[in-house]
Parts: C-alpha cells; structure tokens; sequence
C-alpha cells in the first residue's frame, strides 16, 4: 500500500516523529504531528497537520501532503520528544537542556513552556561549556523523566522548577533510552548492551535489576515495553537486532531477531494493537513485525482504518499475542515482516504509530505519512 | 579560459596584504598585519581600485561570506583586519529551498546507479528517460516551492532573489528537457519534431497569460488579442485549439463562412508525424507534398485575400519565414522560430540536420539587434549534438555543481560519454560528481548525502571521502555513531580508529570511563583500552574502592583486548569473590594475577598487600606450596627491583616487605602444622 503514503522534503533533516496523543474517548485517527530536526545550524520543532481530510475520497483513500502548522527555533540537535498531553511537547537537546513547548492551538504558534538548562551536563553544571546530550526523554504526566551521554538519570515534575530526584553515574556508560515500566518504575538501554531497572521508591541510587546481552555487549539504542503485559519489552542495538526479554525471568533475553544492517533506531508496540511492532533503522528501512496469527481475525478497525469502536477490545487479542512475543522459536508462530521502505537510501531516525497511522522521519530530509497501515 | 572574476565585498589588498588558506571546497581569505610597503606583486593582481578580486578556475559561482570574530588578526591591526572571508565554490548549496532538490534528486541518482544495466534497447532506454523524466519534475517542485517563496516574501530583496532562482531553475529544467529529447531518448525524424513541439509549449510560457485572458472573456472572438491567440496556437502546432477558436469567429461572421471553411479544412488536414510505427517518412513526405501544395493554390488564387489574418495563417502553413518572423513577439524566443519554422517546413528533419536550421534561426531571429546569452549557446551547443560543450557551458554559467554532475551521470549512463577521458586520470563524470559530493561536505546538514556520490565514483571517491569525512565534527555520540557506520561499511579503518580515539578521549575528558572504554573496544584499540584500564586502577589505588562497576563486571569477552584490561577484570573479580567470602578461591586467584604475569609489575606490591587479610584468617587459606610462591613473589619484587635504594629508603614500604615477610612465615608455619596434622591422621 506504498500509495497510501503521502511524502515532503522538508529542508530538514528529521530526528525525530511523534503524533499527538488522541484524547481518551476519541474515534478519529490521529491528526497532527510532531517533528524535531537534528545538524542543522537552524533546529527547529515542527507542528504538522497530517492533512486535510476533507480530501479523502469515497473508498477512504488519502489524498494531499502533510503541511506545517506552526514551528520554534529548538537551540542543538533534538534527540528526543514526547508529548506530554494534547499541548506540551517535552524536548530532549544535545546541549543537555530538556525543554517543554507549549502548542497554542487557536492562533498556532509554538512557544517555550519551561526549561531545565544543562539537566544533563560533564563535570561541572555551572561552567559555560559542559552540557552532555540529553538522548532520552519520556513522560507520564506530570512526570519526565530524561536520560544522558552523562549517566545520568533526572526526574522532573511539569510543574516544578527543580529535578525531583537525581541520580548522578547512574550508568557508567552512555544512557540511549528510557521508557516507563510501571509509574515508579523506569527502563533504561545503555553502549554496553545492558538493560536496567530502576525503582524510584528505593532511595539507594542503584538498579533494582541488570539485565544484558550476552556475548558482545553491542549497544542497545531503543527500548519500548508492551502496552498491557508489562513484563514484555523490546530492544534494539546497534547491530539492528532486535531483542524481546521477559523481565519476570532471567538476565538475558527470550529472543534474538535478525532484522537490520545497522543501528536500530526506535522500536515501538503498537499501542492498541501490541501484536504488531515496528522498528526503523540507520541502514534506511522501517519494518513492521506482525505476529497476529490469522489474518483474518484482524480487529476490523486495522482493516478499514476507520471509526469502530474495536479500541476497547483488547483481552481477546492478548492471549495469542503473550506466546507469540515470547517463544523461542518465532518463525513456527508465523511472524510476517515486511519492510515499508523498499529503496530508501539513508537513515530512518524516528517512527511513531497511532491508531491505523504511521508518521517516520529521515536523514534525506523527508517526512512520510501513511494512513491506512493495515490496509 | 578564465571567468569574470568575483568580488568578495569588503576585502581590501589596497591597504593590506591578503593571505589564503586552501580547503576542500573552500577557500579562506584574510588580511594580515603586513602593509602594503612590498607587497608591489599584489599590486598587479588588482589593478582596479579596491575589492579583492576572485578568479576561481573554471567557474563563476563563488560565493563569499563573512564570518565577523574570527580571529585572523592581533590588536595592531585595524578592526577590519579580524575578518575571515570564506569563498565557496558552490552557493547554491546553501539555498533552503534547493535542499529539497538535493535531497530528491539523491533517491533518483541512486536508482540510476542501481537500475540494471542488463536491461535492452528499448526497455532500457524507456527506463534512462524515466529516469530525467524524474530529475525534471524536481526540479519543477523546486521551482513551484521558490515560486511560492518569492510571492509570500515581503522583503524585496528576498523576492528578488527568490525570483532569480525560479528562472535559474525554469533554465536548468528547460536545458535538461532539450537534452533527454536529443541525447537520452535520441528521438528520430518524426518524433523528433513531435518532441520539440511538446518541448516549446511547456517552457514559452510568457504568452499564456494573454491565452488565459482572452479564453476567459465574454466573447473571445470580439477580444482585441483574438488573432494573436490564434497566431499562438498555429505557431506552436496546436491544431484543435486554434480550430476550436476560428470556429467562434466563424459563426460570427456568416459571410466569411466558406473562407473559414477552407482555413479549418487545411488545419484538419495537416500531416502530423505519428509516434507509433504507422507510417513511414516517405509516406509522411509524400502527403506532406500534396498539403503543402494545396495550401499553395489556396493562398494563390487569393482565396484568404480579403483577411489579412487568415492570410498570415495561410502562409505560415506554408512555412513563410517572413510571415512566421512577424510574429517574433509571440515566439520570443528564437528556438520557438527553430522548431515552427521545422514544423511548417521541414517537418521531418533528421538529428544531425538541426544544427543548420537552429544556427539560421538563431542568426535570423536575432537578426543582428542582440547577441546570443548564455543560455542561448547552450541550446545552440545541444543543438549540434556538442554534449562536451553543453556541460562545459553549464558549469560556467551555473551557480551550483548539481545540474552538470547529475545531467553529466545521466549521459554517462546513456553510453554517451565514454571516449571523453580528462587530462587528471578520471572522466568527466566522476570529475563532476567529485565537485558536487565536496560542496555537499561542506555544508553543515548535507554531508550524508556527498557519501553515497563519492561510493559511485570509481577512482578518487574513496580518497575524497576519507579526507572528507574526517573533517565532520562529531558533536554527539549520535552524530559520531553515524559517521562511524559510514565508514565500518566500506572498510575505512584507519578512520574507524581516528573517530573511536577521538570519542574516547572526549568521554576521558569529562571523566566518563565506562563510555571512553566502550569507545575502545569498539575500535579495537588495545593501547587505549589499557590507558583506560590504568585509570580504573589508579582511581582504585587512590579511593580504594572501584568506579564503573557495572562495567567493568561486565567486560565479557571484549576483557580480552588488552593485558591491563584482563587484568582489570580478574582483580575486580578477586575483589568480589573476597567479599563474598569465597576465601580459597580470592587466593588462588590473587596468585595467578601475579605467577601467570597478568598483573603489570608495578602493581604486585598493591596484590600482595591484599594477600595480608588472607594470611591473617582464622582459617589457614593459602596451602605451603602457595605460601612459597608468594614468597617468591615477594623477594622477585624487592630483588629485582633495579633502584633498590628506593625501598630502604621509604619507611612505608619497608614496613609492608616487613610486615608481608612475618605474615608468610606465620602462615608457613601455621599450614606446616596444618597439613601435617591431615597427614598424620
């Protein structure tokens, strides 16, 4: 359904792509997107409407390219984003600082909301120079939480001027990712192919559990954990392996699955549909895991992209998928991955999956919508 | 030949002597301290007045940007003296706008360098036009975007500048159309015409207002402008349209019914050459004949006499080439008049035949008045099948390297331009593609897209690229992670090392040790892994306790990559089974550090210190033939000690060599008696 994707260069290269969250009871695919550019001398964070559909025709095809809403110098490379609600966007930098912009929807503009100098930083906060890339960011609002080149991890409250809690060396070497396991709990991906626990109710400032790669400690940039059975999570190296653990048992992951020819980038469940996973890499693919296992018992929203109201029901779609994650012999449970990109060239930085819809972001200055995913 | 010299604004060797720096794709320019006393050479440079005067070899796009606080001077000089000038070969880089066009136009040049050569004539060919088909419509987005840019500009500057893009771009595409009709689809007599017809109706757009506006009105035929959109539509050979249009006036004019009539019946009949294979030349040659000769008799027996309009149709039919210049201003170009006068003459001209009507055309149309621009003997060079010329021409009047080294590729590819080797040991197209790929690694975003043309370019690409690639910052570890890949794929070691070291030594700045040695184990670098490895040992000398443990507990197999690192990992690990209180094992451990020489000499004083708490223990750890080896471990250390004064002179040490000497023959003794007793019972 390459047809159904609509393409613009944006004079930018993308670091990152993020839709806007869908308020709680929403039937509508999702509309407007996020983006933050990475090398520029200019960075910049983009507010796009994914485009009018007014346009779309009678067999629900799409029709016309995303355009830009509204956008805001961003000081450094963006390295990571996450929306905390409808309005506020939390933006990692690699000058360490960790910005929350603010989305006014009714003349849109973007603007500073509040801003944390230097949260990540070498050696010395204070001193003019020293700031350490923030790699990381993620939210469960009101909490932020962010990770750096630094080892350190910070948590924040939206509304509080101060880090809540610190955690100086936290990781010995580079942090690349952080995602929440449950409220007070947090994951974090490090360079030496280590995935951790970290609990934020025990005060020592320690994992409260390691888990890792045997054999070559190849780094591990991305970390996503399952949307309703949080003991699965998923990671991706630098090898572009893609590695699915069971932190309930064990120190090593449940399995290993070949996938690209470098750096994975980003990994995400889908997050109403868990049984399909998509992962983009530095080598220039995107790929879409599907392990549900008929077809034709698909949940009838995925076929149509359209308005059911099958969101709510996920119980019956879990059972498969459990085994499915977790086997060690994913190829007997019919996984069927397809490759969304055929001949891109350079890197897939960012990806971000929302209802029927796929936003994803390159080196080659483009960003791409495809809004019949399950067509 | 050299090129009209460029100006960089704001140096001046009239007052002061200039100095240059040469880089890749750059050039740097400053003054220096020195005054103009013997500096008379630099008076023959530029004769004019003041600025700098920049010949830059071949090409006239330099571009100079000041980057003021640079330092270049000291505080003799005067405030201008602090300035560095940088001249770039490629502007055009740095248009916003533009990187669109780069960017595109990549995934359209690597398709080409992946399609399959294998595929035959014709199959092959309808590919490669596919291929410029691609390039162009880029380069038409990229007008559109710009076009849009210089409308909703409110500085007039900006417009301006935005508006000399779009007719840079309306020029590129407009050349590039020209070449794909006469070089990569090499259309033959017939099509050829049909091709060039199709070529002039999309690019001769400045009367297509004037169609608009009197298509548009309340009766066309009444409007003053009627006969010129006519005149318009026969000159471009648009048949149905200029019919459709003398029909209106028809039916206005019932008394000139018949004369209409006839007009209608000799465009209707008009023989146009077929794109299939229908008919062949001779055939077409043939009803040609007999058009044309009926269109003779109407105009003789004056049938059109009493319009002077139908006349002026009638004798354009009939190829008139006074009647057809008449009509210069609604051909405003003379490659308009080439490709009429062919349609209405000879419209079964071959190829090589173009070159004599595009040269009379041009002569005829221009008549003297003006001289041919630029642009004008581009065509005119395509025209007489001068590819070399073409993109010779274009490089010069162009302000970037883009259109030559993609145009030049696409030829390339079209078995077009083999023959042509250059005096420097490469052919022209991986000279040109050499050119854009270092403009591009100059630029602060676009460098990724420069590594993929210098892979395509056979003989210096890879040279260009490890110079290049060298010189991007590495500002994060992300950043650093993708140009590490660009060069682990195509084996570039000595640069794999150069960008690990440079990260390692980063993180041991900022006193990350973990990252610094992952840094090394990823290059493989055994001598800093070592560096590192002293680090640890000399934090733990002086704190006494480990940093970075979760690391260095979980070296793996890369603890194999140096000695020191090993002996990292083992010491660590004796620390650890000690404090698990797995006794025997800490000692056998601790003995073979230093019996199998893992342990760097400077460093068995710190181990056999640690034995001490072992030998102390209520349990006897160390067995006799241990207790031996440590001895002799002990006496290797103070005897083979090259400076022993050193020892005798420092109280400390001497107290341990003491105190270790006392704790041993305690143990001996204690383990004599123990392993005695097990005998003995």
């Amino acid at each position: 359904a390459m047809e159904d994707v609509s393409a613009k260069f944006v004079s930018q290269k993308i670091s990152r792509t993020r839709w806007r969250p869908l308020p709680a009871a929403a039937l509508q695919p999702p509309d407007l997107f996020a983006t933050g550019s990475w090398d520029n001398e200019d960075n910049r964070i983009s507010i796009w409407s994914a485009g009018d559909l007014g346009n779309a025709g009678l067999n629900g095809e799409y029709h016309g390219e995303p355009h830009l809403l509204c956008d805001i110098q961003h000081n450094g490379d963006v390295m990571d984003m996450q929306f905390l609600d409808q309005e506020r966007i939390v933006v990692a930098s690699s000058t360490g600082t960790v910005t929350i912009f603010r989305h006014h929807q009714n003349n849109q503009t973007l603007s500073v909301n509040h801003r944390w100098e230097k949260a990540h930083y070498h050696v010395d906060q204070d001193t003019s120079c020293g700031g350490a890339a923030c790699t990381g960011v993620v939210c469960n609002n009101p909490e932020i939480v962010t990770v750096g080149e630094d080892g350190r991890i910070n948590l924040f409250r939206a509304d509080q001027k101060d880090a809540v809690r610190t955690i100086d060396n936290a990781d010995s070497s580079t942090l690349h990712a952080v995602t929440f396991l449950r409220t007070t709990e947090i994951l974090t991906v490090n360079s030496i192919g280590q995935l951790k626990i970290w609990d934020f109710r025990q005060q020592r400032n320690e994992p409260s559990q390691i888990f890792s790669l045997a054999g070559d400690r190849v780094p591990l940039h991305c970390v996503d954990r399952h949307p309703n059975q949080q003991h699965i999570v998923a990671t991706g190296g630098q090898d572009g392996m893609l590695s699915i653990w069971d932190i309930r048992q064990g120190t090593m992951p449940v399995s290993l699955l070949n996938a690209h020819e470098a750096e994975m980038w980003e990994v995400h469940f889908h997050p109403s549909d868990p049984d399909h996973l998509f992962t983009c890499s530095e080598d220039g693919s995107l790929w879409h895991w599907d392990t549900s296992t008929n077809v034709s018992e698909k949940p009838s929203f995925l076929r149509q992209g359209g308005r059911s109201t099958a969101y709510l029901s996920h119980s019956t779609i879990n059972q498969s998928v459990v085994s499915a994650w977790l086997s060690n012999d994913p190829t007997k449970d019919r996984m069927e991955i397809t490759n969304l990109i055929p001949n891109q060239t350079l890197s897939v930085n960012s990806l971000d999956v929302l209802g029927p819809c796929l936003v994803y972001g390159t080196d080659a200055e483009a960003i791409y919508v495809n809004r019949q995913l399950f067509a | 030949d050299t090129v009209p010299p460029q100006v960089v604004p704001g140096a001046d060797p009239s007052t002061r002597q200039l100095c240059f720096a040469w880089g890749p794709a750059e050039v740097l320019v400053c003054e220096t301290l020195f005054g103009r006393a013997g500096g008379s050479r630099y008076r023959c440079l530029s004769r004019s007045p003041s600025p700098l005067r920049f010949w830059s070899e071949g090409r006239a796009g330099a571009a100079a940007r000041t980057l003021t606080g640079s330092v270049a001077g000291t505080g003799q000089g005067t405030p201008s003296s602090t300035r560095v000038f940088v001249v770039r070969r490629d502007q055009d880089i740095y248009i916003q706008t533009l990187r669109k066009l780069f960017n595109e136009s990549h995934g359209i040049f690597m398709g080409l360098q992946r399609s399959e050569e294998e595929l035959a004539g014709k199959s092959r060919k309808a590919q490669l036009v596919q291929v410029s088909k691609n390039y162009r419509s880029v380069i038409r987005a990229c007008m559109e975007d710009m076009h849009q840019a210089a409308v909703s500009a409110r500085d007039p500057a900006l417009q301006g500048q935005y508006s000399t893009q779009v007719s840079i771009l309306s020029a590129m595409e407009l050349i590039w159309n020209l070449c794909e009709i006469l070089f990569v689809e090499a259309a033959a007599a017939g099509p050829l015409l049909l091709r060039l017809l199709d070529w002039v109706r999309l690019h001769v757009c400045d009367v297509d207002s004037m169609v608009r506006e009197v298509l548009s009105s309340e009766s066309p035929s009444k409007h003053k402008l009627f006969w010129n959109v006519v005149d318009v539509f026969v000159l471009q050979g648009r048949m149905d349209e200029a019919r459709h249009l003398l029909s209106k006036e028809a039916s206005a004019n019932p008394t000139s019914m018949n004369m209409y009539k006839i007009l209608d019946d000799l465009m209707k009949k008009m023989p146009v050459p077929s794109l299939g294979n229908t008919q062949t030349l001779t055939e077409l040659e043939l009803k040609w004949q007999h058009w044309h000769e009926e269109c003779q008799r109407y105009l003789q027996d004056g049938t059109f006499a009493s319009n002077p309009h139908m006349e002026s149709i009638c004798k354009i039919l009939l190829g008139d080439e006074d009647a057809i210049l008449e009509k210069k201003e609604l051909m405003t170009t003379w490659y308009h008049f080439l490709v009429t006068r062919l349609l209405y003459s000879h419209p079964t001209v071959k190829p090589l035949e173009l070159r004599f009507y595009a040269q009379s055309s041009m002569d005829l149309f221009l008549g003297g008045e003006s001289s041919p621009e630029p642009l004008d003997m581009i065509l005119m060079a395509a025209f007489e099948f001068e590819m070399h010329q073409v993109i010779k021409e274009c490089s010069i009047v162009l302000s970037n390297w883009w259109f030559v080294a993609h145009l030049t590729d696409l030829l390339d590819h079209c078995k077009l331009l083999q023959s042509h080797n250059l005096y420097f040991g490469s052919n022209m197209r991986e000279f040109l593609l050499l050119e854009y790929a270092s403009g591009l690694f100059s630029h602060h975003s676009l460098w990724q897209l420069g590594v993929d043309y210098f892979d395509h370019c056979p003989e210096y690409g890879r040279v260009y690229l490890e110079l290049h690639i060298e010189r991007i910052p590495l500002s994060t570890e992300q950043k650093a992670l993708k140009v590490l890949r660009i060069c682990e794929q195509r084996q570039m070691h000595e640069q794999v090392r150069s960008i690990c070291k440079i990260m390692a030594m980063k993180a041991l700045r900022n006193n990350r040790l973990g990252s610094a040695l992952s840094w090394s184990i990823r290059a493989k670098d055994a001598a800093f892994a070592t560096l590192i490895s002293d680090r640890f040992l000399k934090d733990y000398c002086e704190r006494g306790c480990f940093s970075d443990l979760d690391l260095i507990d979980n070296l793996g197999p890369s603890m194999l990559l140096s000695d020191r690192l090993t002996f990292l990992g083992k010491y660590r690990e004796f620390h650890r089974l000690y404090g698990e209180k797995r006794f025997p094992e800490a000692a056998r451990l601790l003995l073979t550090l230093m019996t199998a020489h893992i342990a760097p000499c400077s460093f068995w004083m710190t181990l056999l210190t640690d034995a001490l708490p072992l030998l102390e223990q209520k349990e006897v750890i160390f067995s006799a033939e241990q207790t031996y080896e440590l001895m002799r471990c002990l006496e290797d250390l103070t005897a083979g000690n090259p400076d022993k004064q050193k020892f005798q002179d420092d109280d400390d040490e001497t107290t341990k060599v003491e105190m270790l000497r006392l704790a041993l023959a305690r143990n001996l003794a204690r383990v004599i008696v123990k392993e005695g007793t097990v005998e003995g019972s």
